[in-house]
């Protein structure tokens, strides 16, 4: 077994339409993503770079406004595989679940990414609704 | 002014490397002088036998059920307590000199403060330590070691075994003259091995401080944990072909193979290649490869680490000395959990108590001016790394605070039946791409018991109980021998009325180390 699989997810005391604003947003990950730096979108491409100054190019696979549901991969030859997803789902009473899932090969980037992601689901939440609430899981 | 502390420790190193312990391959007089002038701990086993938690443990003078890093890629918090803290809030000058990991080592997006230490020049006390100085394994990454070499010798960089593959995974790459995981022949100078430069970096610190000072220095050294690549030109003091095999290698395969098959599933299936419980094993290494000669090499070239461990530490011994402080500095050696190291024709660690991965060098000098020392004192009685902490406070005497667990390190063992030191705690929890596994040890009156909780291999009825004088190898599991129903019921009473609860929210795996 090579890929590997970790998925963190949150609850967001905000409308999915709110949160989907921010965590929609290609070209603003950098603001709840801790450890990125910067944030490019061109087309279908986006470039990140980390605070080490390590540059992270992706491929936007899906941007559905819709469905609220984002997915990307990491282009860098150290991946054979890679997908990102986020998910905002509206909980039907002005809160929603937010899921960062990432698949990885080599697994162990998967659980390098998915710890950093479950911490930008933490900042997620505290600039939608204040610092006031559980951690991700 | 009180009494200074000298706190060293290695990584990954068996009790029986020591040649106070007994140990034959390597020489290591300056430990064994230490052991001869105090007090020698012949049951001193960590409460986690993986780096994060045993080191957590180590700083916080906790269980890991009670400080939450439960396996290793798991944080402990910045402001989690810290004997260090404590000991610089009484004046203590600080310094913590070698390899930390309190936070994940695998941290692209530069998270975790370690790992920015250096990178960003940061100062200031950080987890009580007001000097911060960092190095580990490789000539890789963000620590201090890393920096300094690339910054000054980059021609050696690449001399290094890289611990981890390309595919980040624990190295299964052989060297050395039998291919042994893990061995290689680094041609670095032994002046820029990272064992010299800890202690080239805790004389530079102890230079800066003034002749009053009270201070507690933790010198950590990265060695003798793998990978095996010792400079080679340090390779000659032990040549792998005269090294005998460990006691604990059982050379018949059948017997070896009868062993394993009566301790819980995991410890065949890992053997065969049939699981990979945890990350700290190289994923793609079959053990039932291991070969009685890559045994002897392994070995070999550990014994080198060790004794290059032991010269560095005379050097500080020395310039303490030399400042005039040699009465007056507590100096306590100890690891943060063992090494396979060819038991049970086994490498590395994982889910295994016994004494492999159980039983560390425990060695606590008291400073000559204190007068407290029994010359060459034996303590047989179970003592944990979580009692460290307190032990670090009593020399420089204050009460341990509430949140410490342990006790004040035995003088003898009188001492320690008075006090109660009647067992040990060890644990293991890790959870890896849908493999966990769970186990909770007591260590008491001479038996090991392990009890395994639900997990991927193990519906919760499965143990491991061991008599450490009539089968000090554990080679015989005896937890379903029905003479020891009522011992094994007692040994996992006392365990579950000791073992504290589950640090609550559990804390997330952040990264696989």
């Amino acid at each position: 077994m090579t890929l590997g699989s970790i998925r963190h997810h949150i609850r967001i005391q905000r409308p999915a339409a709110t949160v989907w604003e921010l965590a929609g947003d290609a070209g603003r990950l950098h603001e709840w993503f801790p450890g990125i730096t910067s944030c490019e979108v061109n087309g279908t491409d986006r470039m990140i770079v980390l605070d080490s100054g390590l540059p992270m190019p992706e491929k936007i696979l899906v941007h559905d406004d819709v469905q609220r549901r984002f997915q990307y991969m990491l282009t860098m030859p150290m991946f054979e595989y890679h997908r990102g997803g986020i998910d905002v789902i509206d909980l039907g009473d002005d809160t929603c679940l937010v899921v960062y899932s990432t698949d990885a090969d080599p697994r162990a980037m998967a659980l390098t990414i998915g710890g950093a992601t479950a911490g930008a689901l933490e900042e997620l939440r505290r600039l939608m609704e204040g610092d006031q609430q559980d951690g991700a899981s | 002014m009180s009494r200074k502390i000298l706190f060293v420790t290695s990584d990954q190193q068996r009790y029986d490397t020591l040649g106070c312990n007994g140990g034959t391959l390597a020489r290591t007089p300056v430990i064994d002088d230490l052991a001869a002038h105090g007090y020698r701990y012949e049951r001193a086993h960590p409460q986690s036998v993986v780096c994060m938690p045993s080191r957590s443990t180590i700083i916080t003078g906790q269980h890991p059920s009670t400080h939450g890093v439960w396996m290793n890629g798991v944080a402990l918090p910045v402001d989690a307590p810290s004997v260090a803290s404590v000991l610089h809030d009484i004046g203590y000058r600080t310094a913590l000199i070698g390899k930390p990991h309190f936070e994940p080592f695998l941290d692209p997006f530069a998270r975790f403060i370690e790992n920015r230490f250096a990178r960003e020049a940061l100062v200031g006390v950080h987890r009580g330590f007001e000097h911060f100085e960092t190095a580990t394994h490789g000539a890789l990454g963000p620590l201090h070691y890393a920096r300094w070499l690339a910054a000054n010798h980059p021609e050696v960089v690449g001399m290094f075994f890289p611990v981890l593959d390309a595919a980040l995974e624990v190295s299964s790459a052989g060297g050395g003259e039998t291919g042994a995981p893990q061995v290689h022949d680094n041609a670095v100078p032994r002046e820029w091995y990272h064992t010299d430069w800890v202690a080239d970096r805790t004389i530079a610190w102890l230079d800066s401080l003034d002749a009053d000072d009270d201070w507690f220095c933790w010198m950590s050294f990265p060695d003798p944990h793998h990978p095996w690549d010792p400079p080679v030109s340090e390779l000659g003091r032990v040549d792998w072909r005269d090294v005998p095999l460990p006691a604990g290698y059982i050379a018949d395969v059948s017997r070896r193979e009868a062993v394993l098959d009566a301790k819980p599933r995991h410890w065949r299936a890992w053997y065969d290649g049939r699981l990979v419980s945890n990350y700290e094993a190289p994923a793609d290494w079959v053990p039932a490869t291991l070969t009685s000669d890559q045994v002897r090499e392994v070995n070999a070239r550990n014994a080198v680490e060790c004794e290059l461990i032991d010269e560095a530490l005379g050097r500080v011994m020395a310039a303490i000395a030399g400042r005039g402080w040699g009465d007056d500095v507590d100096v306590i050696f100890t690891t943060d959990h063992g090494e396979l190291q060819g038991d049970f024709g086994l490498l590395f660690k994982g889910p295994y108590h016994v004494d492999a991965l159980m039983r560390i060098p425990l060695i606590w000098r008291p400073a000559p001016s204190s007068q407290t020392t029994a010359p060459d004192t034996t303590v047989s009685r179970p003592v944990g790394l979580v009692d460290l902490a307190p032990t670090f406070c009593h020399i420089a005497g204050i009460s341990s605070p509430e949140w410490m667990e342990g006790s004040v390190l035995p003088v003898d063992d009188a001492d320690a039946d008075a006090r109660g030191f009647e067992r040990v705690l060890t644990e293991w929890d890790s959870v890896f791409f849908g493999i966990d596994v769970h186990l909770r040890t007591i260590t008491r009156s001479g038996w090991v018991c392990s009890a395994y909780q639900p997990g991927y291999s193990h519906d919760g009825t499965e143990g491991e109980l061991y008599d450490l004088t009539g089968d000090p190898l554990q080679q015989t599991n005896r937890w379903d021998d029905p003479s020891l129903t009522g011992l094994r019921s007692d040994l996992l009473a006392d365990l579950w009325d000791h073992q504290p609860p589950r640090h609550t929210p559990v804390r997330r795996v952040e990264a696989p180390v």
